[in-house]
């Protein structure tokens, strides 16, 4: 007879519960603000109408009307979605030459790369700030594509080198065997087979190209600022505005949770490094 | 055509050398089996033929030309592999047009090509599935029909069938070696079972630690081995040893003698020894004895016929022109 552990009673309930709780803990936040963009500023920072107000629109439409929401939303589209594709087309052929090629120095090259992540963005602020406004590049949308792909391209190759490694290089040499060139091998092998990590490493990437506010911020100021931008240029000098603010923000994350939202089990997939397959 | 010659091929992974200088040369047509024990070599010297591996030094030769810095892709072999390697996302009949479609082979010749090798592997209902819902045996299958397709000067076989259970193995064997009848295409296979070789090679090469043993047809390799070696991995069961005084007496540092080559009797004979295990196989009984000297066991192969349990007492006499002599080293005594 072989040894099972019996279910666990407390595991039964418990697990479940647990789970309820923590997603509602993260997703209190994004309710409150969701609540608090419908209400008056004025109304926004009295306890007594924390869930019982009059609903209103005022915020949404001084937005769009007075901070022109959509030259931010369209910046933050063209940047995100072309940061996201240039780091693939960077970081794809990158993370094939080592998870194929690997030579003895891949696994350092890798340490390297993500040991730029580790370097506080603050230290190099200034040299960043002067060295593109004397090279003519500050608040340009190709300084900001070039910023966000390259923060983020060590963890994107670091994905996609994970799920390459996943293919049995056994697939890969019998496309030489069969007459493949590196270019077929790309096109007709790898990327098919990989279809699923490449699709989940691109929402990620563009999920924190989206999100990115550090250089967005700071590198750009009215041409090729972003949401980001937008929700920091809330921070009025008389005051914080919390129903403009909740508005603001409500409407710059709004596109990434639908996105999301949308594409759960990818993203499952990407943050695992591939263990649900 | 498809003879192929190794001059002084080798190969080092960093510092270990795995194959020191070799030469060979696998005749336009011939079936050659790589064969040795698991870490030998033999899938590396495939390799380095296929070119999925460079050489270190030495020249790999491929129909009169000099192949080594030629790419995999343009050495004009296929490669059946071990894993089978087949495209996952691809159906059967895209998996088999594959190098076809790389070759640029025009539709109607693709189709007609498929069409045969589906015929003659029976894939013919299988060719809109994809891999994942095939079986093993099919899987290898369709694996030989995407080599043969191509119609290439060779083909290497990479321990094909050893994912296969051991019925499958032997079916697909002998579908091997009629292909190879059929095509009368050069054909290299890697196994490391003995059985295998024996049954498919026209020319065996014995590899032991990335240096070719001996390479020969499969009864000169039974019938007179080069060394120790070569004697004790070919053939099964395997050759019995006897060193010391029944050695020395027929002036040699060793003897062997194989299980088939041992008379045996209830009554008398030149050994005297206690049956251990009996092994009924129907046609033929193996015996594991122990000679009563206190020397070491012994397999024997006797007719199925012959009975014999745990305990009893036979007598067993080697047949002396079979005995194989080895000296000190483990060489072949002429």
């Amino acid at each position: 007879m072989a040894i099972v552990a019996p279910p666990s009673k407390y595991g039964k309930v418990g697990r479940p519960v647990l789970a309820w709780a923590v997603g509602l803990l993260f997703f209190f936040p994004i309710f409150w603000m969701i609540l608090t963009s419908f209400k008056t500023d004025a109304d926004a920072v009295k306890p007594e109408f924390l869930f019982v107000f009059k609903p209103t629109l005022e915020n949404y439409l001084n937005m769009t009307e007075n901070y022109d929401y959509w030259r931010f939303a369209k910046n933050s589209v063209i940047t995100a979605v072309a940061a996201t594709l240039f780091t693939l087309f960077i970081g794809i052929p990158c993370a094939y030459a080592m998870a194929f090629n690997p030579s003895r120095a891949t696994k350092d090259v890798l340490m390297w790369m993500l040991s730029t992540k580790m370097l506080p963005a603050a230290a190099v602020l200034y040299p960043m700030t002067f060295l593109t406004k004397s090279l003519g590049l500050f608040d340009t949308h190709f300084l900001v594509i070039l910023v966000l792909s390259l923060i983020n391209l060590p963890i994107v190759v670091w994905m996609l080198f994970t799920y390459f490694k996943e293919i049995p290089k056994d697939i890969i040499e019998a496309g030489q065997m069969d007459g493949v060139n590196t270019w077929g091998e790309f096109k007709e092998i790898l990327v098919p087979l990989a279809w699923g990590g490449i699709v989940s490493t691109a929402l990620l990437c563009f999920i924190f190209c989206w999100n990115e506010a550090y250089w967005t911020v700071r590198l750009t100021t009215t041409d090729a600022a972003t949401l980001s931008k937008l929700i920091e240029g809330n921070r009025a000098p008389e005051g914080l505005f919390f129903g403009r603010l909740s508005a603001v923000s409500a409407a710059a994350v709004g596109p990434i949770i639908i996105l999301g939202w949308f594409c759960q089990k990818q993203l499952v997939q990407g943050l695992t490094f591939g263990a649900v397959k | 055509m498809g003879r192929i010659v190794l001059d002084k091929v080798s190969k080092k992974f960093g510092d270990v050398e795995v194959i020191p200088p070799l030469d060979l040369t696998i005749e336009d047509g011939e079936f050659a089996v790589f064969v040795g024990p698991s870490g030998c070599g033999k899938s590396t010297l495939l390799r380095l033929i296929a070119g999925l591996e460079e050489v270190t030094s030495g020249d790999v030769i491929i129909d009169e030309e000099v192949a080594t810095q030629v790419p995999p892709s343009k050495r004009g072999l296929a490669m059946v592999f071990q894993s089978y390697a087949l495209y996952p996302h691809m159906s059967v009949r895209k998996n088999i047009a594959f190098p076809l479609r790389m070759a640029k082979v025009d539709a109607a010749e693709q189709e007609r090509r498929i069409d045969a090798a589906a015929k003659a592997l029976n894939l013919t209902d299988y060719l809109d599935r994809r891999p994942g819902q095939l079986s093993g045996g099919q899987r290898q299958r369709v694996a030989i029909g995407r080599a043969i397709v191509r119609d290439p000067s060779a083909f290497l076989f990479d321990e094909p069938l050893s994912n296969l259970d051991a019925a499958l193995r032997v079916g697909m064997r002998l579908e091997i070696s009629e292909m190879h009848e059929r095509l009368q295409t050069t054909m290299i296979y890697v196994t490391h079972d003995q059985i295998e070789a024996m049954t498919m090679a026209d020319k065996i090469v014995v590899l032991q630690a990335g240096v070719i043993e001996q390479v020969g047809s499969p009864l000169e390799l039974y019938n007179t081995p080069c060394n120790r070696f070569v004697a004790g991995f070919i053939g099964s069961p395997t050759m019995n040893f006897l060193e010391g005084d029944e050695a020395a007496k027929l002036g040699a540092h060793s003897i062997g003698v194989r299980p088939e080559h041992v008379a045996i009797s209830t009554t008398d004979g030149a050994w005297k020894a206690t049956v251990g295990v009996a092994e009924h196989l129907g046609s033929d009984t193996f015996l594991y004895v122990h000679p009563t000297d206190g020397g070491e066991a012994m397999t024997v192969r006797v007719d199925g016929e012959f009975s014999a349990r745990h305990g009893d007492t036979v007598y067993l006499t080697p047949k002396a022109e079979k005995i194989h002599r080895f000296d000190a080293v483990g060489l072949r005594i002429t």
